[in-house]
């Protein structure tokens, strides 16, 4: 009997596999799908791909992006959509996984036909997505993928073309606290702490000390911890007792949060630096033990009116919810993507043909869009020329403190 | 800081985590010793009781004290109902299997407790706070205090129950041979449950203890911390309640001992490289006993 | 039954099998050349065929060899990271499919050797203290993958950066042989005199120690093979997608891999095959319920063990051959049968 259950399980799965298979293949017959230069798009619309991690450990940064992307394409097709089509989304999961994000990705290609992607939210999954998006020429942006390797391969010296983003790379944010340390407070020695497995930390650590080697600062300490961790009060101690003069915790907000805590708590006086990942930070410390640290930062929460509007919209959206950097950043690559599309269909091109995305790509490679954060345009390597926003935590609040 | 003070202080701090690691690691200990089970979920048993102070505390605003009954009687409750609905069917079957169903359970309360309360972590509101205590230079964080000693009484506690009272007896005989066992008239249905229910329930002070100290509170919070508690109980002699103790202690200070000396960044490869030495010396951990088979 | 089977010569049934194999290729690729397995779904079988070689790998030592390793994640690491550093190395000096092959062929070296150096020490232990022991190890190599870098003063595994653009050389055609070699060795392996010593110290170490067999030498050669063909897996891993990263490998993975065996029955090895098809496809399959997705799967995984608690197939190995054997018996035991009602 129960071999039997199990069997029938086993087939029902099977099952709904090639049911899925039968519907998927669907959409490659009909015009509009990939490869098909030369046939109208379907229903006049224009899909596309929106990839991120909306399950998984690292959720609430791919779902803060989906919500900011489609925040700003509901808006698009509220107001009449592009050129009179209405844009479609196809959002995928990931997991941050990046064997997901590959089958995601060619699911969308294949069984949904996008014309182009808003993804993926981490480096790792979204440097997979790229070395299947840049053979058939893919636009792709991203909101948060920070590793210089998503759009320039250093290898062969080839910048993917076809791949953009509206964050700030690794090592920018790195070398701009160190100058930062060195020029506005001073610093004469500095000690890091870092999760050893997340890139994202470890190429802002890396960059930060190189920066800080070159222009006089001595890194007294340089400290690690796994993902999962809790506890940082013996890595701390240690740099209590070095007494450095600031200290750089490039990691994402909740740990940054409990690292600023601790530090407090074991005898560390110095001033901490962060980077992006920070914002948010507030909430998971309190304000005297934050009192003056600095990160910097793509978004200056109630800067200015765009964004003030931004943050209204986006609360009216999402049950009252405040944004935060990413929601920020997945609203500005919707906002240069949905520009392009602009261009391309003024081409009087079709969506989902080559030509079309070559189109994209072309008008990404010279936008001027004007997003909540910035107005966007982007150097050889295809990463976005802004500056960056020093944030300063007074009170317990995130104050801007001044373009660097 | 002299280095006298320095090593204090990260003895502390050892001490601290690993108090909270020692808690959890009875919960493995005893499951383990009653039914050869890995209880995977135990960890996210944590995960639960954490979310229980915070609803109670940050959502409800209700008082500390409710908090932490709240979470101590809801992890219990969960232990019990995980035990009835996935474990008692298996419990006939290969161990493996149930080993599958403990990582399926696990996986279950992460992903549950992501779809209803987010991905995100939230703050939890302080539980109790007093003054720090200094001797010297050595800096005593209340948190850590109260964190050391309500372990240290919740362990006297449990020794005493098991050690003295009839349903430790029961508990003991179970774990010895379940069918004789049976056949002197313990139910042993009952004594399971009751050992579920124990686990959990250290479970639940091990969250309280764990949110003092260490005020978050994410879905996937159980899996790692859960992880190093079971290899605290592997360390200490699985199945042994004085050896999770110890085992646990032995993790903390190990880890803020391999980070004091600058390695942290190699600190998990340390510890499991430490620990693989211990199994190879003394193959059933500081406190097991050695089983002689028989042929 | 047993009487209506007609026993099929050997050489025959290897013919019949390699004639099956050969049909499901063909068959696939037929599919795949007429444009109904796209490349969405030629990416999933390539996934599948990798996550059979790990679970057909791991059952050896698990469900023929009868201990619970939990690092498994850790050669198949080991091997992708050998192999990819490879393949970056000689891209473009070497033939790629030479290349391919002499990667596959390192990647299982490489684990084997791993599989050797930990195995001695590892399988000294029994039960759980080995499953944390290979636990254990199996972060150390995840550890080291991570920092080893800082040690060596160069750029070796990337570290945390992830090493990137590896050669996309994993096609289904490659994959498909590997999970074909991989079967047929463990196959016969198992049919042959270390096979019957596996599972004679499964059954009881103790009395086969007794019957003369040198059950430390083969619980290691067990481990060994495991271990090499977890490297394959990751070598056509790190072909498939392109860039590794260490937290790729973590414990997760590795229960993530026991799963499939266990779901599939411990020692079946079709069961291990069936498993870890419907576990990799499972993932797309919910798609659909995008936030449930992984709830679902939970829940999927505690019921089949629940209502079928000795994985799928329990330990019940599939024979094409036999299959046909009493398919023929059935047949011409009718024709008999009826032949004497005639008479």
């Amino acid at each position: 009997m129960k071999r039997i259950l199990a069997l029938v399980l086993v087939l029902v799965l099977a099952l709904a596999l090639f049911g899925c298979g039968g519907k998927a293949n669907e959409p490659s017959k009909t015009p509009g799908g990939t490869d098909q230069p030369g046939k109208p798009a379907e229903g006049g619309s224009i899909k596309i791909g929106l990839l991120g991690c909306i399950t998984g450990e690292y959720a609430q940064y791919g779902i803060a992006v989906h919500n900011g992307a489609k925040l700003y394409i509901n808006k698009v097709n509220a107001e009449g959509g592009v050129n009179g089509k209405q844009i479609e989304i196809v959002e995928y999961d990931d997991k941050g996984d990046g064997t997901e994000a590959v089958n995601a990705f060619t699911r969308m290609v294949d069984n949904d036909g996008i014309t182009a992607l808003i993804g993926s939210v981490l480096s790792g999954a979204t440097i997979a997505v790229v070395s299947e998006a840049y053979p058939i020429g893919m636009p792709m942006i991203s909101a948060s993928a920070t590793a210089a390797g998503v759009t320039y391969n250093e290898d062969t010296d080839t910048v993917f073309s076809n791949v953009f983003r509206v964050c700030f790379i690794d090592p920018f944010q790195g070398e701009k606290m160190a100058h930062f340390a060195a020029e506005v407070l001073g610093a004469k020695t500095a000690a890091v702490i870092y999760e050893t497995g997340n890139d994202y930390a470890v190429g802002l650590k890396d960059a930060f000390v190189k920066a800080a080697q070159e222009i006089g600062i001595s890194v007294v300490a340089d400290e690690g911890y796994s993902k999962g961790d809790k506890d940082f009060r013996s890595q701390l101690t240690n740099i209590a007792a070095k007494n450095p003069d600031v200290i750089f915790s490039p990691n994402y907000y909740e740990d940054d949060g409990m690292i600023v805590t601790q530090a407090r708590q074991v005898g560390v006086t110095g001033t901490f630096l962060g980077g992006d990942g920070w914002a948010k930070v507030t909430e998971y410390a309190s304000a005297a033990d934050l009192e003056g640290s600095y990160y910097c930062s793509a978004y200056a929460p109630g800067s200015t009116d765009a964004v003030k509007q931004f943050e209204a919209d986006y609360a009216a959206a999402y049950n009252g919810e405040t944004p935060n950097m990413f929601a920020a950043l997945g609203y500005d690559a919707a906002v240069v993507l949905v520009d392009a599309l602009k261009a391309a269909e003024a081409k009087g091109l079709t969506a989902g043909t080559d030509e079309y995305k070559a189109a994209v790509i072309e008008a990404m490679k010279n936008t001027s869009a004007v997003g909540v954060t910035s107005q966007y345009s982007f150097d050889e390597f295809n990463n976005p020329i802004k500056d960056a926003v020093i944030i300063k935590i007074t009170d317990g609040k995130e104050v801007f403190d001044r373009m660097f | 800081m002299s280095v006298l003070s320095m090593i204090v202080s990260q003895l502390i701090n050892g001490l601290q985590s690993g108090s909270v690691y020692a808690l959890i690691a009875l919960g493995y200990s005893m499951v383990y010793g009653i039914i050869m089970l890995l209880n995977f979920a135990h960890g996210d048993i944590i995960m639960v009781g954490a979310y229980i102070v915070w609803v109670t505390m940050s959502v409800l605003g209700l008082p500390p004290a409710v908090g932490i009954i709240a979470a101590v009687a809801g992890c219990t409750l969960l232990g019990v109902i995980i035990e009835k609905v996935a474990y008692t069917p298996l419990r006939k079957s290969p161990r493996l299997s149930l080993l599958i169903t403990a990582i399926g359970v696990s996986f279950f309360l992460q992903n549950i407790a992501q779809l209803i309360i987010g991905a995100g972590s939230k703050t939890m509101p302080a539980i109790v706070s007093g003054p720090n205590l200094y001797i010297g230079s050595v800096n005593l964080s209340f948190v850590a205090i109260v964190t050391i000693v309500v372990s240290l009484i919740s362990m006297a506690i449990l020794t005493i129950l098991v050690q003295k009272t009839k349903m430790g007896k029961a508990m003991r005989a179970v774990s010895e041979d379940m069918g004789t066992a049976q056949l002197m008239g313990i139910s042993v249905n009952k004594t399971i449950s009751f050992t579920f229910a124990i686990g959990s329930a250290l479970a639940g002070i091990g969250a309280v203890l764990y949110s003092c100290a260490y005020p978050q509170a994410s879905p996937t919070m159980g899996s790692m911390l859960g992880l190093k508690a079971f290899v605290a109980a592997v360390l200490g002699g699985i199945g042994s309640i004085p050896g999770a103790m110890i085992g646990g202690f032995a993790i903390g200070i190990l880890e803020a001992f391999v980070s004091a000396v600058g390695l942290s960044v190699w600190k998990d490869g340390v510890v499991f490289a430490i620990l693989i030495l211990v199994l190879l010396i003394k193959p059933t951990g500081i406190m097991g006993r050695e089983i002689k088979e028989k042929v | 039954m047993k009487k209506n089977t007609v026993h099929i010569p050997m050489p025959i049934r290897y013919l019949i099998n390699a004639a099956a194999i050969a049909a499901i290729y063909l068959i696939i690729s037929a599919l795949s050349s007429a444009g109904v397995i796209t490349n969405y779904y030629t990416k999933i079988l390539i996934l599948i065929c990798i996550n059979i070689i790990l679970a057909v790998s791991l059952n050896l030592v698990t469900g023929y060899l009868g201990q619970l390793p939990l690092g498994h994640a850790g050669f198949m690491a080991v091997g992708a990271y050998a192999s990819g550093i490879f393949m970056r190395a000689v891209s473009g000096s070497m033939p790629t499919g030479l290349a391919v092959f002499l990667s596959l062929i390192l990647a299982a070296i490489v684990a084997g050797i791993f599989g050797f150096i930990i195995g001695i020490p590892a399988l000294r232990l029994k039960g759980d203290y080995l499953a944390i022991i290979t636990l254990g190890f199996g972060e150390i190599i995840r550890v080291v993958l991570l920092n080893i870098d800082s040690v060596l003063g160069f750029n070796f595994t990337y570290g945390a950066a992830s090493l990137k653009n590896i050669p996309k050389t994993t096609t289904f055609t490659l994959a498909f042989i590997c999970v074909v070699v991989v079967c047929f060795l463990i196959h016969t392996m198992m049919k042959s005199r270390y096979g019957r010593a596996i599972l004679s110290i499964r059954e009881n170490e103790i009395a086969s120690e007794s019957c003369g067999i040198r059950t430390t030498y083969f619980k290691t050669m067990a481990f060994v093979v495991s271990a090499a063909f977890a490297g394959v897996a990751g070598s056509l891993y790190a072909g498939y997608l392109g860039i590794l990263n260490p937290a790729n490998f973590g414990f997760m993975k590795s229960i993530e891999i026991l799963v499939m065996v266990v779901l599939g029955g411990m020692g079946s090895m079709i069961g291990s095959v069936v498993s870890a098809a419907v576990l990799s496809a499972l993932p797309e399959v919910l798609r659909a319920f995008a936030d449930y997705r992984m709830v679902a799967y939970s829940l999927l995984l505690i019921l089949v063990m629940i209502f079928k608690p000795s994985g799928l197939m329990g330990t019940y190995d599939f024979s094409f051959t036999n299959l046909i054997g009493r398919l023929i018996g059935r047949i011409s035991g009718k024709r008999t049968a009826r032949k004497e009602s005639a008479e």
